[in-house]
């Protein structure tokens, strides 16, 4: 049944996704989502009657669907045997460079809509209130309490060989550097990213998606835009004040509770905490932010093309997706950054 | 009919969803300026025609043509100003459900339309008013009832005064006066505005008063193509049991 919105969604680059089944008819019955990879250009072709190419029936005549499908049918068997694990680790590998390839896309579009006219300043404020706002107590406490772990944690660490004078420097360093902008955007991911999955979800299985195109209302510029804009402005400036707060609640375990010497905690840290690594904090943070808000709104707009489930239960695997995908992407963008910006 | 070729066309349109064949071969032309009633079974593919015509769905083979231009083959530009002429008006309404119903008529307006908020207020409360939907302006679509619901959507379809609009099944789950009110709106505004629209309708006869051609959409295909007077004095058994409310015929006695 998913095979309409596969072939019909406004996402073109999905179009197509919709026959082969391992051993039945691939008219019939829908096949799990990583043995579509084959069809997807199988029938690309054919997607392209959009944007002014030949017409259908000229294509269909150069490229005839049946061998095609026939082709995808034979291609999913054979590499779908469970004996075959080379062939299920190169199939999900495909599955998620395709995947990759389409969110990079909608981040494209999305991004380019930020600066198109109007420019929906207001939508964009009401964002920023809702991601960052909003999200500033929960940030803040998350921020406490690494801080002072971190104070605890570093002070016994480096009691051991008599470096505690160093605790604002470990503290301070790990923080701006490391923990302010993952755990900022972890925490931001689980409050805003999932709802912002849900709404736009719902927003597409109620037709509303559908309707904003029929007035000729881009749902991209119309949805995702401003929800990018917002989150570039504020996953930031909530790092900025994870940093603050951290760094203030490994002062409260190590000089108040454990007896650092104050003086020494913030001078040291003044002395080692350099410009690079502040703006090195914010560019993660400004690059975690367009991952969650792209990957959030990615998913939640298409949510009629997933074939797991349908309507409240197609929002929830839209949602919990757009959130592990955002962690995982958050945890490995962490690393290529970090390489890059030492 | 009067020389000039059709405003929208629907040439040999077939679409599948997966092995279940909805439109197979539909031909259907709709002129300029009239109202073209759509009829057929629940089911039957009515949504599905439609929603060719605004692009939501592309078919599998066939074509829509817009004065003799195929939609499928046209520039991005061309169909941007072409979605600007059009209003569809949703089976399922598609309301914006956060939006409040003020926000939801006066959005296209808004998006689409250099007025300022006065101006589209103004519009939007003028538009409310001609369908009997005072004072719920701030209220949200989930507050309504199901007609208003209906009327709300009808609004935000006709604000920016399209000169095609669609409307899938417009009157469905009306009171009688209501569906009354609806049909004599369209005509009305169809009068004044000279609108093209395709109205998808269960309200047999009544919604032939207002229709100057009425199709009957049945297995795939147009079965018949005429005014509302032709259709109710048509003599097709199908279009009969249609019209009179019968009940189908099994599939085997059918087919003779
Ligand atoms: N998105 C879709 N995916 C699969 N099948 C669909 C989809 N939309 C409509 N259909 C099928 O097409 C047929 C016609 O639906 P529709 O046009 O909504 O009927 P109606 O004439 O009542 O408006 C139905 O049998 C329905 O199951
Ligand atoms: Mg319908």
């Amino acid at each position: 049944m998913t095979r309409k919105e596969f072939s019909d969604s406004k996402n073109r680059q999905t179009a197509g996704a919709i026959l082969a089944q391992p051993g039945e008819n691939p008219l019939t019955g829908g096949a799990p989502r990583d043995d579509t990879l084959f069809v997807v250009w199988a029938e690309g072709p054919c997607n392209a009657k959009f944007n002014n190419s030949p017409h259908p029936s000229f294509l269909r005549n150069h490229f005839p669907p049946v061998p095609f499908r026939q082709l995808a049918r034979d291609m999913t068997q054979a590499s779908s045997s469970p004996t075959d694990p080379l062939a299920l680790v190169g199939r999900h590998c495909l599955f998620i460079l395709e995947e990759m390839g389409r969110i990079a896309l909608f981040l494209a579009h999305a991004f380019a809509k930020m600066f198109a006219l109007p420019l929906r300043a207001g939508e964009v404020l009401q964002q920023v209130h809702f991601i960052g706002l909003k999200s500033l107590f929960i940030v803040s406490l998350t921020a406490l309490f690494t801080g002072m772990v971190l104070g605890l944690q570093g002070y016994y660490t480096l009691v051991k060989f008599g470096g505690e004078a160093a605790l604002g420097t470990v503290v301070a360093l790990s923080v701006i550097r490391e923990l302010g902008p993952v755990l900022t955007a972890l925490m931001v991911t689980g409050r805003a990213g999932s709802s912002m999955a849900a709404e736009i979800g719902i927003m597409r299985i109620s037709e509303q998606i559908d309707a904003l195109d029929t007035m000729d209302i881009d749902p991209v510029h119309f949805l995702a835009s401003p929800r990018l804009a917002a989150s570039i402005i504020s996953f930031p400036l909530l790092t900025a004040i994870f940093d603050v707060v951290g760094i203030i609640g490994g002062y409260l375990t190590g000089v108040v509770l454990l007896g650092v010497n104050s003086g020494i905690y913030l001078g040291r840290m003044e002395a080692a905490v350099g410009m690079e690594d502040v703006s090195g904090g914010f560019i993660k943070a400004a690059t975690f932010g367009i991952i969650v808000a792209t990957v959030c709104c990615y998913q939640g707009y298409m949510t009629h093309t997933r074939r797991e489930g349908f309507g409240a239960r197609g929002v929830s695997y839209s949602t919990t997706t757009a959130v592990v995908m955002s962690a995982v992407l958050i945890f490995a963008f962490d690393y290529v950054l970090t390489s890059v910006l030492l | 009919m009067n020389g000039r070729p059709p405003l929208i066309e629907f040439r040999n349109l077939r679409k599948s969803f997966g092995s279940q064949v909805v439109l197979d071969g539909v031909n259907l032309s709709i002129e300029q300026g009239r109202v073209t009633t759509i009829i057929g079974r629940s089911g039957v593919g009515k949504s599905v025609l439609l929603k060719h015509v605004v692009g939501l769905l592309t078919p599998d083979s066939g074509e829509v043509l817009y004065r003799g231009k195929n939609l499928f083959q046209m520039s991005h530009k061309e169909r941007k100003a072409l979605k600007s002429q059009f209003s569809y008006m949703f089976q399922s309404l598609a309301l914006f459900d956060s939006m409040t119903v003020g926000e939801n008529i006066g959005l296209p307006l808004k998006e689409k339309t250099r007025l300022s908020k006065t101006e589209i207020r103004e519009r939007v409360l003028a538009q409310m008013k001609q369908l009997e939907l005072e004072d719920i302006e701030d209220k949200y679509p989930s507050q309504l009832s199901g007609g208003m619901r209906k009327r709300v959507a009808l609004a935000r379809a006709l604000i920016t005064r399209p000169e095609i609009v669609l409307f899938d099944e417009p009157t469905t789950g009306l009171d009688p006066v209501r569906r009354a009110a609806v049909h004599n709106m369209i005509a009305r505004y169809q009068g004044e505005l000279g609108f093209t629209a395709i109205i998808v309708s269960h309200d047999i006869p009544e919604v032939f008063r207002i229709s100057q051609k009425v199709a009957m959409l049945e297995k795939g295909r147009i079965l018949f193509e005429g005014t509302g007077n032709d259709i109710l004095h048509c003599s097709d058994p199908a279009v009969r049991r249609f019209i009179e409310g019968d009940e189908e015929p099994d599939e085997e006695a059918q087919s003779t």
